[in-house]
């Protein structure tokens, strides 16, 4: 790309342009995760009062059944939604991308800007549904019609309504900003950087946002058909039915037509939020193992397999919903068959920091950390995704267990250990490294301990989404006991994410200065002039890329790193 | 160092907590031990992949831990070991694969043997229906569910007749005799689901969904919901019991059939029967000549059963069931004086016939007693179950999600503002129709307020006082 000499020229330098109203990749990435994280803090909070009324039945008040529903609802939504999908993509993405392939900015600066004031508006309008009457919706994370939208369900008049308004707004945003991210990738990759150059960071990302383009729509759709249904009376979803003893005027809608099109992205949005996260982990354990990823090609052929049959397992969610069971032979054989590309990750993963030189550090252990406990997520997942598996163990705590090492344990841990990584170029200052220990291993061990024998009791068969289990022979005693230990850790770790949280702001302002390179990293995001970088990242002449970001510990080099603009000659990668 | 130990010791720990976990699954006590046993296989494959990567990661980091004068190794592919890695995790994945779908194809496919039962779900109880005699379920649709069939099981299907209808969440089944459960929902999605038995499956508005199994262990089982279906899910309490055949059947010979509850029924303006007739009258083209007025093409319905007719030949007869079937089905046998031979012939079946009789009956004859339709509210008992009040306040004095109705009238209560009232019929009538607006204290505010008319809620009160 030719150097652009306009760009300086549009250096904005008002209090309000800088850092408001700014198109600069790195302002929009930061704030994006800002308003992340915050909501995330909210679903957090969430989740210890629905732990508090699982863990003490009867000793809070406030937390009848309504509000339980109406927290567990909440919680699943913003934290798959509003955090993961948000940070990984909004602001990992926008924050790596340019810098990762040497671009001054995203292509189209403008809408990427309006990207996040879109994801600002729609998590007001989710946040709105808080103080409406009846309160937001308590039909759980999924949505399900028709109880989403008939009394009897908590929110069923206002909060479901903003609830499908803010994610019709959420995907105009998550729109607007994939459309920046794939284009970037494809056109602004700078002279050298080839896609089987790039680092395995930005292939997760671009990847997980090509399935993000392809599978909000169905989202979209689904939650525009519901809000028709809900306001208008149509009969998208809503078959001929009673509500509390009374017939409704609608008929001929199918309550599993809105099963199909919501897993249909529901599915691809496990992988929307687990691509960046295997991305990142990925380059996070090769610049502290020292240590060239292994098997680069296959990882990124991996990461593209995985993509392109994360559309064809969707069903797997639905084995029990009464489709056509016949259903079940294809979405069990597809959904083991991803298996294997997701192993052969976990496989080079760990056979990367073999004959590696491991720096144990924030970031790696976080990156450690995530290939635990993702590889418990993994494989409970070949429980449920063979569909007689899945008979007994679908719709109980198995289920919770399983998605929450796989899809929220996992790559939170990742968001952690990435935050832990860039943040010194982000922020110019090193993120206190023993607050950081005490972060990680709070949360490492306190996950663990919440969600592996959270496994047992969906064996022994406690339904999910129980505001009670009063009076149910089949549930001794021990399994109340059990659940009050699991909302004890629960709580642990909720709150020593208040640990992060201050470690964040106080090295923010107190932290050790960070140098250019303080990882001693290939990848182009190390290589700027200036750090945190300035405004078209990369002063006067954009980088040159002449390898491979996995050039460490090279034979014949004194230095165990080369970056990926260094000219001299190296083991050159042969591709 | 410390991340190395402790992924061993979670390794560890894990494997004793399987062992020593008083947490396992519920006894057996269907035919799907297969399942059982599949679960099993995923789970010896899966630990000791996860006993593998796990050590793997603990001996890689004590091994290879930071030294700064040693360098990693360069070694950015390794074509051999990715081919093996992959060959042997498809190996696994068809070992657990392969078994999993011949067991699968067991469960699609019902034995020819199975009997049958229907459950049906509503907001939050369960009923159930045998086929009866004729081994066929009569067919059902929302439209045909009221007060007096609340299976909505469709009056004009002959073999809905002999359906025995379980209501009261207690379903009775024959030990090792297999049965195919079919599915259905009156609302919201539920899901069937006794642990005990291992299989399960959603209840979907519109469709019908279904399972099989043999129960094989006679004893009592629970049926919980499994698909959310609103605040009272958790509370959506059955109970499925597993007799000797001999006792089964037994018992469900003392059950009530379809045609019982017909017979029994009198509570509405028009019995289920007539208002399939009025159907019929309407779709047949019969209201276009006949009608309750005077002044209509042939004879008026209005008082027309045990009326006196004089028909053409001079001849005079009483109106009763016969005659009006066979003018329904020969027209032209018997005209009545001062009408013209024109009806057509009407090509009803028995059933239709009955209804349409039974509608010719009821509301001409009503009107002839009163000149105008007598209303009736059906009884509180039925009421409470048909709005769905039993979910959530029991009638035995057990603590269900609302207050129980035992001894409740007349006996004192703290609502939650502190303030102590006495329960008196003006309260409870406050308390249907506002719900919320006097909340006794120790219960959440979570009553829907559910469609009812001055008169239901009257007969609910009434209901509610004899308990």
């Amino acid at each position: 790309m030719e150097e652009d000499l306009e760009h300086d020229m549009h250096e904005p330098t008002s209090f309000l342009t800088k850092y408001v109203w700014s198109q600069d990749h790195k302002v929009i990435a930061i704030q994006y995760s800002v308003i992340a994280i915050l909501v995330g803090l909210v679903a957090l909070v969430l989740s210890g009062l629905m732990r508090l009324q699982l863990g003490f039945p009867g000793s809070f008040d406030f937390i009848d059944p309504s509000a339980y529903y109406q927290f567990v609802t909440m919680h699943g939504m913003i934290m798959v939604i509003y955090l993961l999908t948000a940070i990984f993509l909004g602001g990992f993405g926008n924050y790596l991308i340019p810098l990762m392939v040497g671009a001054r900015d995203m292509v189209f600066p403008f809408v990427n800007m309006l990207s996040v004031w879109f994801y600002l508006l729609a998590v007001i309008v989710l946040m709105a549904s808080f103080f409406v009457p009846g309160g937001p919706t308590g039909a759980g994370w999924t949505l399900y019609p028709p109880q989403a939208i008939l009394p009897g369900t908590p929110g069923s008049d206002w909060g479901i309504i903003l609830m499908l308004v803010s994610l019709a707004i959420f995907i105009v945003a998550a729109t607007m900003g994939g459309l920046n991210y794939v284009t970037t990738v494809l056109q602004a990759r700078t002279r050298g950087m080839t896609l089987m150059r790039m680092p395995l960071t930005i292939w997760g990302i671009f990847m997980a946002t090509i399935l993000a383009l392809l599978a909000f729509p169905a989202l979209f759709v689904s939650a525009v058909m519901m809000l028709f249904d809900k306001t208008l009376s149509t009969s998208f979803f809503m078959p001929a039915i009673l509500s509390m003893g009374q017939q409704l005027d609608h008929e001929g809608g199918s309550p599993i037509l809105f099963q199909h099109l919501f897993w249909f992205f529901g599915h691809p949005e496990v992988y929307i939020v687990a691509l960046p996260a295997f991305g990142i982990v990925s380059d996070l354990i090769s610049v502290h193992a020292r240590k060239n990823i292994f098997g680069y090609r296959l990882m990124v052929w991996a990461i593209v397999a995985i993509g392109v049959l994360s559309f064809v397992v969707w069903a797997h969610h639905m084995y029990v919903s009464g489709m056509n069971p016949m259903f079940g032979y294809f979405f069990a054989t597809t959904t083991l068959i991803i298996a294997v590309p997701t192993a052969i990750k976990v496989y080079n993963w760990v056979l990367t920091i073999w004959n590696g030189n491991i720096r144990l550090n924030v970031p790696m252990l976080f990156a450690l950390g995530f290939v635990s406990t993702f590889t418990i997520g993994g494989l409970t997942g070949l429980f449920l995704g063979n569909v007689i598996v899945d008979l007994p163990l679908s719709d109980t705590y198995f289920v919770v267990a399983h998605f929450h090492m796989v899809m929220g344990v996992s790559p939170i841990l990742v968001v952690f250990g990435g935050i832990y990584h860039w943040y010194p170029k982000m922020a110019g200052r090193m993120l206190n490294e023993t607050l950081g220990k005490w972060h990680f291993w709070c949360t490492f061990l306190g996950t663990y301990a919440i969600y592996f024998p959270m496994h047992y009791l969906g064996v022994l068969g406690v339904p999910r989404r129980y505001f009670a289990y009063e009076n149910y022979d089949f549930i001794p005693e021990s399994a109340k006991d059990l659940n009050a230990m699991i909302s004890v850790m629960a709580i642990f770790v909720a709150v020593a994410q208040l640990i992060f949280i201050f470690n964040l702001i106080w090295s923010l302002f107190k932290g050790e200065k960070a140098t250019d390179n303080p990882w001693q990293a290939t990848s182009l995001e190390w290589q700027t002039e200036t750090t945190p970088p300035g405004h078209g990242n990369w002063g006067e002449n954009l980088p040159v890329c002449h390898r491979w970001a996995y050039d460490y510990s090279v034979p014949g080099y004194e230095e165990d790193y080369l970056p990926q603009n260094y000219a001299g000659k190296g083991e050159e990668q042969k591709t | 160092m410390a991340i190395a130990v402790v992924l061993i010791l979670i390794v560890i720990g894990s494997i004793v907590f399987h062992f020593v976990s008083p947490w396992v699954m519920t006894p057996l006590a269907s035919n799907w031990g297969a399942i059982d046993d599949t679960m099993l296989i995923t789970l010896i494959i899966t630990g000791i992949v996860f006993i593998a990567i796990n050590f793997f990661i603990a001996f890689a980091v004590i091994k290879y831990r930071h030294d700064k004068n040693r360098k990693s190794k360069y070694e950015p592919e390794n074509k051999k070991l990715e081919v093996w890695l992959t060959a042997i995790t498809s190996v696994g994945i068809i070992a657990m694969l392969a078994p999993g779908l011949v067991v699968y194809s067991d469960f699609v496919n019902v034995p020819e043997e199975a009997s049958v039962v229907e459950v049906v779900g509503q907001q939050w109880s369960w009923s159930f229906r045998f086929p009866g005699a004729d081994n066929q379920l009569g067919k059902s649709a929302i439209e045909h569910i009221s007060i007096d069939n609340p299976f909505g099981i469709d009056p004009l299907d002959p073999n809905g007749s002999d359906d025995v209808l379980v209501t009261g969440n207690r379903l009775i089944l024959p030990l090792d005799q297999p049965v195919k459960v079919l599915m259905r929902s009156k609302d919201v999605l539920h899901n069937f689901y006794v642990p005990q038995f291992r299989v399960k499956m959603d209840m979907v508005p519109g469709t019908v969904s279904y399972i099989w199994f043999t129960p094989t262990k006679v004893g009592e089982y629970e049926i919980l919901c499994a698909e959310f279906c609103g605040i009272g899910h958790f509370n959506m309490r059955g109970y499925v019991e597993v007799r000797e055949p001999q006792d089964f059947d037994t018992w469900i010979q003392q059950q009530s059939t379809f045609a019982d509850s017909l017979a029994k029924n009198n509570s509405e303006i028009l019995s289920v029967a007539a208002k399939s007739g009025e159907e019929l009258a309407q779709t047949n083209g019969c209201i276009g000549c006949h009608n309750f007025n005077d002044s209509s093409v042939g004879p008026t319905w209005k008082g027309l059963f045990g009326k006196t007719q004089t028909l053409v030949n001079g001849e005079e007869i009483l109106v009763d069931e016969d005659y009006l079937r066979e003018s329904i089905l020969n027209p032209e046998a018997k005209i009545v004086k001062g009408f013209a031979p024109i009806m057509p012939p009407v090509d009803l079946d028995d059933l239709q016939v009955n209804a349409l009789i039974a509608y010719i009956k009821e509301k001409g004859g009503s009107q002839k007693s009163n000149g105008e339709v007598q209303k009736e509210t059906p009884s509180g008992a039925k009421l409470v179950q048909s709005k769905g009040c039993t979910a959530c306040h029991s009638m035995d004095g057990s603590k269900m999600l609302g207050p129980t109705w035992k001894d409740l009238f007349g006996s004192q209560r703290e609502l939650a503002s502190g303030q102590i009232i006495e329960v008196t019929e003006s309260y409870l009538k406050e308390s249907i129709f506002q719900p919320n607006a006097k909340i006794v204290e120790g219960y959440p505010p979570v009553m829907p307020p559910p469609v009812v008319n001055e008169e239901e809620v009257v007969a609910i009160i009434e209901f509610i006082k004899t308990l």
